[in-house]
């Protein structure tokens, strides 16, 4: 007998889950953007040194519950299905807490020949319109670089400020092991604890990331001259809710990315993880100029609704299940 | 003592910080959708007394301190230190004046309190949560002014001082609640 059988949702939040995710399919269909429903059981994964893919076994060979459509929504680009949406399943491994989950649902579009400001303004249009038809007040909605969000809040750069004074900034907020942390690392220390707990309400793009933590994103100058990546994040009231690039097109400099998180998985004893050749050749062919992101849609709910856990806009959360 | 990875860390998990011994309050994941995860702890020094938060990076792991509750009869104080019974093996431990702390103000010859053990010293205890204790020294009593609802302060046997009623007196035996040190009630013997 398990006495945990009963759902984490209740009924009203179960309804307006369901509210939502029709919303999101509307807003999209209204704009003539189709739904792709993608494989989420893959023969490929992502390398990604922080994103731990959970192992699945079909007719005896390894396979992979997929980390996010990404991937094969892009092969989809580079076969020319231009616009494209997907509302579905992703799934991460050790990611368990108030705010995660091992599996959750994700909404991620890509708009070609958008660049990254203007796929913002289209997350911001599709939040607002949701926030704004259960609540009075407008959502306010800001946009600040990351090295003008983290200077407000340090006085620093973060891209030109030496790695030891990050290091020691870092080992400081946290614990002496950081001391040793790459500055990608630091940045996301110090960025996490700090500058997003000063946020304003409502949702905010932060976006010009540094170099050092451009993932898929293109690379290029700021107003300042500095190189910096063409990548954003959305934070609603604080939380990540939102990753999207301007999107990295070229299938050089991405397998060098590629090698580069594997030899990073190699250096902290992280499963090997052999690099998605399927897509490398759809890079190889072509991928389309375009702007893509993910959000994470029960995050969404959970501001939406002021609930305090995923486990309260969940049917039924890891621990549930 | 074995290490605990992050995690393994959960609310009352003892570990060492820094060379002193620690335990978990609260710990919350933390894990930009791009970067390193990392948890996010507040801890209470076992010794101080003290809240910190600390955030590690995930995977990493924390020697665990050799710490364990046990209720003790209290038996005597010899000026230096004061001993205490684990009441199945009638072993003795003998506490610091520091490790007593707050506690001394309520400890009385045979209670029975939990003495906190690091690698088996008494590290810290807390008396009873009620403690019935006889009043040594106050103003004299006046009978007939308990409407009133005025206090007075009250010399314990203990040598506690709490705010009591005007009309006990010395010699009444009365009922604290050792975590606020309030006056709970007088006790008929």
């Amino acid at each position: 007998m398990a006495d945990n059988w009963q759902p984490g949702i209740n009924n009203s939040l179960l309804r307006a889950r369901s509210e939502l995710l029709q919303s999101l399919r509307s807003f999209f269909q209204q704009r003539q953007v189709p739904e792709v429903d993608v494989p989420v059981l893959g023969r490929s994964t992502v390398t990604d040194s922080n994103i731990e893919s959970i192992k699945a076994v079909v007719s005896g060979n390894s396979a992979y519950l997929q980390t996010s459509p990404e991937y094969f929504m892009k092969r989809l680009l580079a076969a020319g299905s231009g616009d494209i949406f997907c509302l579905g399943k992703a799934f991460r491994d050790a990611e368990i807490g108030r705010r995660h989950n091992p599996e959750f649902t994700m909404l991620e579009w890509y708009r070609c020949g958008w660049d990254e400001h203007q796929l913002m303004d289209e997350v911001a249009e599709l939040i607002s319109q949701i926030a704004n038809a259960r609540s009075e007040a407008p959502l306010a909605v800001t946009k600040v670089s990351y090295a003008d969000s983290f200077e407000s809040v340090f006085g620093i750069d973060p891209q030109s400020t030496e790695l030891g004074t990050l290091q020691k900034m870092a080992a400081e907020l946290g614990s002496e092991s950081w001391a040793e942390e790459s500055r990608a690392n630091c940045l996301d220390l110090l960025f996490s604890l700090k500058v997003e707990a000063q946020l304003p309400d409502g949702l905010v793009f932060i976006y010009d990331y540094p170099a050092c933590q451009a993932a898929l994103a293109q690379i290029h100058l700021d107003a300042q001259g500095r190189s910096v990546s063409r990548r954003f994040e959305a934070f609603f009231n604080r939380m990540e809710l939102a990753n999207g690039y301007r999107e990295l097109t070229d299938a050089r400099e991405q397998r060098q990315r590629f090698d580069k998180d594997r030899e990073q998985r190699h250096a902290d004893g992280k499963p090997e993880i052999t690099v998605d050749e399927k897509l490398m050749t759809a890079l190889d062919a072509g991928l389309p100029a375009c702007a893509g992101v993910a959000l994470g849609v029960d995050r969404l709910l959970m501001q939406l609704q002021g609930a305090e856990s995923l486990d309260q806009v969940m049917p039924f959360s890891w621990s549930r299940s | 003592m074995a290490n605990y990875s992050t995690n393994e860390f959960r609310s009352g998990l003892k570990l060492m910080l820094d060379g002193d011994p620690c335990s978990i309050l609260e710990n919350e994941l933390v894990k930009p959708g791009k970067g390193q995860a990392f948890s996010r702890v507040k801890l209470r020094n076992l010794k101080t007394g003290r809240v910190l938060e600390k955030t590690f990076k995930s995977g990493e792991s924390l020697e665990g301190a050799d710490v364990v509750d046990m209720d003790m009869q209290y038996l005597y104080e010899d000026g230096d230190f004061w001993y205490f019974m684990e009441p199945d093996t009638f072993e003795q431990h003998q506490a610091t004046e520091q490790a007593v702390g707050e506690a001394i103000k309520w400890l009385r010859e045979q209670d029975v309190c939990v003495v906190t053990l690091y690698n088996g010293s008494p590290l810290s205890v807390v008396p009873p949560n009620h403690v019935d204790l006889a009043i040594v020294e106050t103003d004299p009593g006046l009978r007939g002014d308990t409407a009133q609802g005025g206090s007075k302060p009250a010399k314990l046997v203990t040598g506690a001082v709490v705010k009591v009623p005007l009309f006990l007196d010395e010699g009444d035996v009365i009922k604290v609640d050792t975590r606020t040190g309030e006056y709970q009630g007088r006790v008929k013997e």
